[in-house]
């Protein structure tokens, strides 16, 4: 016999799952300006040299949108992998392998992005 | 093989196609695309941080038929994900859920994209050509 109380308790969600679900809504959010940003930025660099990519992203305020638009697509991109692949892989070993290896290569490639935005400023 | 008693996706075979299933379906295929489509964008960087020669192969290539048509497809991708996304986050706040505006709403979605890659373009190639 549970009591009412631990019924109740049982229903919640067993892992991280409303955390996840409210990280993949915010940064959905903030891709939302970023993206447009960073469309218009390219429509701007399409036809510019190397130079002209170098001086745009030593701006301050490109800088910063750039470092946050990296951060903020691949975080809702390891989200949205992860979630795909919970739908549609139903053994636990693999489920469990999948997501860590999305999660991996998402941060991977986070930590290049930020790594070559830093060294074209620097 | 099933390990848990989680919800399954309905079955593709026996799920007459729908412009809401479709969307939706559409939703996550743009999402996949998009991630294979951040690769560049990483490629992108690490090419501007090399220096000149490189970044000039890198926007060689994209300038490139395949380059452009690449783009073109990613631009549409985009746009259709962006839309669709800003459709579920108002399903997330509660609105739009009658079927009627359900409908209206991924018609909108649709068009939107359509008509916002196309505009990006003829800023593009007008951009290209010289005149911005």
């Amino acid at each position: 016999m549970r009591s009412p109380l631990s019924q109740a308790r049982g229903l919640r969600s067993a892992g991280a799952g409303s955390a996840h679900w409210w990280t993949q809504r915010v940064t959905a959010v903030a891709l939302v300006p970023l993206a447009i940003w960073f469309l218009a930025s390219l429509l701007a660099l399409g036809r510019g040299k190397h130079i002209d990519f170098v001086v745009w992203l030593q701006s301050p305020l490109n800088t910063i949108l750039m470092v946050s638009f990296v951060i903020a697509l691949f975080w809702h991109m390891a989200l949205g992998l992860q979630v795909i692949v919970e739908d549609y892989v139903h053994t636990r070993p693999l489920k469990i392998l999948a997501s860590v290896a999305i999660h991996t290569g998402c941060a991977l490639l986070v930590v290049t992005g930020l790594v070559s935005i830093a060294r074209t400023i620097a | 093989m099933k390990d848990d008693n989680a919800p399954l996706s309905p079955a593709l075979q026996i799920y007459r196609p729908q412009l809401t299933s479709v969307l939706s379906f559409m939703h996550r295929l743009t999402g996949i695309a998009l991630s294979l489509g951040s690769l560049l964008l990483i490629a992108w960087l690490v090419a501007g941080s090399m220096g000149s020669p490189a970044y000039d192969m890198l926007l060689g290539f994209l300038r490139s038929g395949t380059g452009v048509l690449l783009l073109f497809g990613w631009t549409f991708t985009l746009f259709y994900h962006l839309c669709n996304g800003i459709r579920h986050l108002c399903w997330d706040a509660g609105y739009g859920f009658e079927l009627k505006t359900i409908y209206a709403s991924g018609w909108a979605v649709v068009s939107a994209s359509l008509g916002l890659t196309v505009a990006t373009w003829l800023i593009g190639l007008y951009a290209l050509a010289g005149g911005a």
